[in-house]
C-alpha cells in the first residue's frame, strides 16, 4: 500500500483582531480625562504590513504639553506623593493585573500598530511589561532599602517619559512603574508611529481608577517630544530613542536642575569563538539581529567570528535565514513581520546600499512580499571591513555586519571600538573564556551562550553614546528617587 | 538556545489540511512498536494486522518493531505488504552483553526475516571514555546486518548532557548507522523536542560533510498528536522536506497511534469519537 501523501505544510494562523476596538481618533489623556488638544491638530497612525489607516491620533502641542505637566504636577502634589506606599502599591497591582487580563488586546494591538510578530507580542512584550508592574508594585512599600537602606526617600516628583516605537508598550512600561512605584507622577509620549498601546494603557490606568494627573499620555512627533523637554517644570526626563535626540535632550537639558536618564542606539558586537557549539551561536545571532526586525536597540548587529570557524558560521547563518519565515505580523508561524514605517524602510535600504557599494557581499532571504507595507528580508553581510559604514552605525534593522578575529583580544578590541556600548553576546565551550570576555567589553550588558533575556529585576542600560542611567532592578529604582 | 529553539518550533500552526497531511506522514513514518516480556505470537500478529491497516483511508505504518524470538511470526503475519519487520538487537535494552552475542543476536534476527535492526550502544563504556569500543561494536552490528537498516539507539536520557549527546551522535553516524534513534523507551527520560532538533542537527552536518544522508528515530514519550506534530515541525526546518518520509524519519511508539487516528477521525468528521471508536492492537 502506497498512497500518496499530501505534502506537509503549516497553516496560516492568524490572530484574531476581533476582540479588539480601536476608535476612529483618540483625544489625549490628561488629569485623569480624555481631552481634545488645544489646537485641534491630528495625525494617522498606519498599519505598517498593510498601509491601511488604524486611527487618527491628537497632536499635542506645546499647549497642550504645558497641560499635562501641570496636571501631573496636581496629581503629585493632591494625590500621589500622599498616598501610602502600600496603597500605591495596589494600584500598580492593578495595572499589572490588567495588563495580563488584556494581553491578547494589547498584543494583537501592538502588532497592527508597530508591524511586529504576534509570536513576541504575545510572548515577550506583553508579558514583560505586565512584569515590570507586578516588579516594582512590590517595591513601592519597601523603597527605604533601595539605596544604601533603611534611609528615607523621596520621590522626584514629575517625570517626562518618551518612549521610541519598537517596543512602545515594554519601553513604556519599564519607565511607568518604576516612577509610579517611587511616587512620581509621569507624561508619557509614545512615538507618533507607534501610539495606540500607550492610549490604551491610559485607557488601563483610567479603569484602575488611577488619581487624576498620576499618569498622563500625550500623542505626537518630534515637536512634542521638544516641547516636553523644553517646558522647564518636569523633574526628571526619561528618554529612550536614537542617540541624536539624546545628544539634544542633553544639551537642551544642561544646567537645569532636572534628572535625566538616556538610553539610546548601540551597535552591539556578537563574539563567537571557535570552541562555541556554533549552532546554538547561530540560533543566538537570529535572536540577537532579527528579533523584531532588528528595531532593537541592543541588537547584536556586528557579528565577530573567529577565523578558524569563520567560513562554518556564515553557512550556518546562510542556510537558517532561509528557513526565517517572513510575512503577516498577525499569523503566529511568522518570524519577521513588517518594518515599522516607511522612513525606516528607507533608512535601512539607504544603509544597506552603502554596504554594496564600499565592496561588502550582501546575503538575503528570498521571499515574497505583499505589494502594500513596509519590509525588509533579513539579511547578512561578509567581506566587511571595521571602517565601512555598515560597521559603525547603527542599521536598526534585520540586517549584520560579519567580521572576523585571530585572538580573544583583537575581538574584544574590536567590539569595544565603537562610540557605542549597549549590550554584547558571547560564545564560547570554555567559562573561562567567556568570562574574560565579558569582564572586558564595554556594554552594559553581555549574554554568554544566550541572547535577548530580560527580567525586571536585572538593570539595563549603556556605555558611551548608547546613553546613562539603568533601567530595572535596584539600580533602576535609583533613578526615580533622591 | 537549542531548548528555545525547539520550543518555538512547537508553535508552529499545524492545523486542518496541514493537520491532516501531518498525521498521513507520521503514520506512514510509524515504527509500530511491542517490546514487552509478554509478547507472544498472537499479540504480535496483531499488531501487524493493525499496522497494515491501522484505519479507513490511513496509510501502512512503516514498521513493527518486536524482539528478535517474534521476528518470524512477524515475517509471516506481514507477507505481501510494505511494512518492514524491525528487531531489537544487541542485548537490548541495557546493551551490556559481550560484543559475540550482540552480534549472534543481529545475525539471528536478520536470519529470521527482520529488515531492519535496532541496536543499543553500551552507554557505560561511551560515558567511560571508551568511545573506539562503542564504535566498534556499531561497525561490527552494521556487518551482522548483511543489508538491512541499522537503527543505532543513543539512550539520550542516559548521557547527561546535550554536549554528550552531539558526541554519541557523531560517533553512530560515523560508525555507519542508517538511523540515530533517541531512546529504548525503557526509560523516564527519552524523546524531547531540543534532543531531536540536536540530533536534526548532527545529521545535518553529517550530510554535508560526507554526502550520506541519515535517518533520525524517535521513541519514547512521544503520545499524542500535537508533541508528535511539534517534532515534524523540527525536523522540517532543520533537515528539510526530503527528511519528511519514511526512509528517513520514523517515530517509534505504542499509543502515539491510537491518537493520531483520533484526531485524524476528528479531523475528518469534526466531533472527537473517543478511544472506543479506534480499533487497538
Amino acid at each position: 500500500m502506497s498512497a500518496v501523501l499530501p505534502e506537509f505544510g503549516y497553516s496560516p494562523s492568524l490572530e484574531s483582531t476581533a476582540p479588539l476596538q480601536i476608535l476612529e481618533r483618540y483625544g489625549l489623556f490628561i488629569g485623569g480625562e480624555w481631552i481634545q488638544p488645544a489646537a485641534g491638530g491630528s495625525f494617522a497612525t498606519v498599519n505598517p504590513a498593510t498601509e491601511e489607516v488604524l486611527a487618527k491620533v491628537a497632536f499635542a502641542d506645546a499647549t497642550d504639553v504645558d497641560r499635562a505637566v501641570r496636571a501631573a504636577r496636581r496629581g503629585y502634589e493632591k494625590y500621589w506623593r500622599k498616598l501610602r506606599p502600600a496603597e500605591r502599591a495596589k494600584y500598580i497591582f492593578r495595572i499589572a493585573r490588567a495588563l495580563t487580563e488584556r494581553s491578547r488586546e494589547l498584543a494583537v494591538l501592538e502588532t497592527l500598530d508597530g508591524g511586529k510578530p504576534i509570536r513576541e507580542s504575545r510572548d515577550f512584550d506583553v508579558p514583560q511589561a505586565s512584569a515590570h508592574f507586578f516588579y516594582h508594585a512590590g517595591w513601592a512599600d519597601k523603597l527605604a532599602w533601595a539605596l544604601a537602606g533603611p534611609e528615607r526617600v523621596h520621590p522626584l516628583g514629575v517625570v517626562g517619559a518618551i518612549v521610541p516605537w519598537n517596543f512602545p508598550l515594554l519601553i513604556a512600561a519599564w519607565k511607568l512603574a518604576p516612577a509610579l512605584a517611587c511616587g512620581n507622577t509621569v507624561v508619557l509620549k509614545p512615538a507618533e508611529t507607534t501610539p495606540l498601546t500607550a492610549l490604551l494603557l491610559a485607557e488601563i490606568c483610567a479603569e484602575a481608577e488611577l488619581p487624576p494627573g498620576v499618569v498622563n499620555v500625550i500623542t505626537g512627533d518630534g515637536r512634542t517630544g521638544a516641547a516636553l523637554v523644553e517646558h522647564g517644570g518636569l523633574d526628571k526626563i526619561s528618554f529612550t530613542g536614537s542617540t541624536e535626540v539624546g545628544k539634544a535632550i542633553r544639551r537642551e537639558t544642561a544646567g537645569k536642575p532636572l534628572r535625566l536618564s538616556l538610553e539610546l542606539g548601540g551597535k552591539s558586537a556578537l563574539i563567537v569563538y571557535e570552541d562555541a557549539a556554533l549552532d546554538q551561536a547561530v540560533e543566538g545571532i537570529v535572536e540577537a539581529i532579527y528579533f523584531n526586525q532588528g528595531h532593537v536597540c541592543c541588537a547584536g548587529s556586528r557579528l565577530l567570528v573567529a577565523e578558524s570557524v569563520y567560513e562554518d558560521v556564515v553557512e550556518r547563518l546562510r542556510a537558517r535565514i532561509a528557513t526565517l519565515r517572513h510575512g503577516n505580523p498577525l499569523d503566529k508561524n511568522t518570524d519577521i513581520g513588517a518594518i515599522n514605517s516607511r522612513a525606516q524602510r528607507d533608512k535601512i535600504r539607504e544603509l544597506v546600499t552603502s554596504g554594496v557599494e564600499e565592496g561588502a557581499t550582501l546575503i538575503q532571504a528570498s521571499c515574497a512580499f505583499p505589494e502594500r507595507g513596509f519590509w525588509f528580508p533579513a539579511s547578512f553581510f561578509t567581506n566587511v571591513q571595521p571602517s565601512y559604514r555598515i560597521a559603525r552605525e547603527e542599521i536598526f534593522g534585520p540586517v549584520l555586519s560579519v567580521m572576523s578575529f585571530r585572538t580573544p583580544d583583537e575581538a574584544i578590541e574590536r567590539a569595544n571600538n565603537l562610540p557605542y556600548g549597549l549590550s554584547a553576546g558571547v560564545w564560547s565551550g570554555s567559562g573561562a573564556l567567556a568570562m574574560y570576555t565579558a569582564a572586558r567589553l564595554a556594554a552594559g550588558v553581555v549574554w554568554c551562550n544566550t541572547f535577548n533575556r530580560f527580567d525586571p529585576s536585572s538593570p539595563f542600560g549603556g556605555y558611551k553614546e548608547s546613553g546613562f542611567g539603568r533601567e530595572g532592578g535596584l539600580l533602576g529604582l535609583r533613578e526615580y528617587l533622591s | 538556545m537549542l531548548e528555545a529553539r525547539a520550543a518555538a518550533l512547537a508553535k508552529r500552526s499545524i492545523k486542518g489540511a496541514s493537520k491532516r497531511a501531518g498525521i498521513d506522514l507520521l503514520v506512514s513514518c510509524m515504527d509500530l512498536t511491542t517490546l514487552e516480556g509478554r509478547d507472544s505470537p498472537g499479540r504480535v500478529r496483531a499488531l501487524c494486522a493493525r499496522a497494515i491497516r491501522p484505519g479507513f483511508a490511513v496509510p501502512s505504518v512503516a514498521a513493527v518493531c518486536l524482539y528478535p524470538s517474534l521476528v518470524s511470526v512477524a515475517r509471516e503475519a506481514l507477507a505481501g505488504s510494505s511494512v518492514k519487520v524491525a528487531s531489537v538487537a544487541s542485548a537490548f535494552p541495557s546493551g551490556l552483553a559481550p560484543l559475540e552475542i550482540k552480534v549472534a543476536e543481529t545475525l539471528a534476527a536478520v536470519a529470521a526475516g527482520a529488515d531492519e535492526i535496532d541496536m543499543v550502544i553500551d552507554r557505560g563504556a561511551f560515558l567511560a571514555g571508551e568511545g573506539a569500543r562503542v564504535r566498534a561494536e556499531i561497525v561490527a552490528v552494521r556487518r551482522a546486518c548483511d543489508g538491512a537498516t541499522l537503527k543505532v539507539i543513543l539512550e539520550v536520557g542516559e548521557l547527561g548532557s546535550y554536549t554528550t549527546v552531539r558526541r554519541a551522535c557523531d560517533l553512530a553516524l560515523d560508525a555507519g548507522a542508517d538511523f540515530i534513534k533517541t531512546s529504548t523507551g525503557k526509560i523516564a527520560s527519552s524523546s524531547t523536542p531540543a534532543v531531536a532538533l540536536l540530533m536534526c542537527e548532527a545529521i545535518r552536518d553529517y550530510a554535508a560533510r560526507t554526502g550520506r544522508a541519515a535517518g533520525l528515530k524517535l521513541a519514547g514519550g512521544i503520545r499524542t498528536t500535537k508533541g508528535a506534530l511539534g517534532y515534524l515541525a523540527i525536523v522540517n526546518e532543520t533537515l528539510g522536506t526530503a527528511w519528511l518520509h519514511a526512509s528517513r524519519f520514523r517515530i517509534g511508539a505504542s499509543s502515539l497511534l491510537d491518537d493520531l487516528l483520533m484526531q485524524l477521525e476528528k479531523e475528518r468528521s469534526g466531533a472527537y469519537a473517543g478511544p472506543a471508536y479506534v480499533a487497538s492492537a
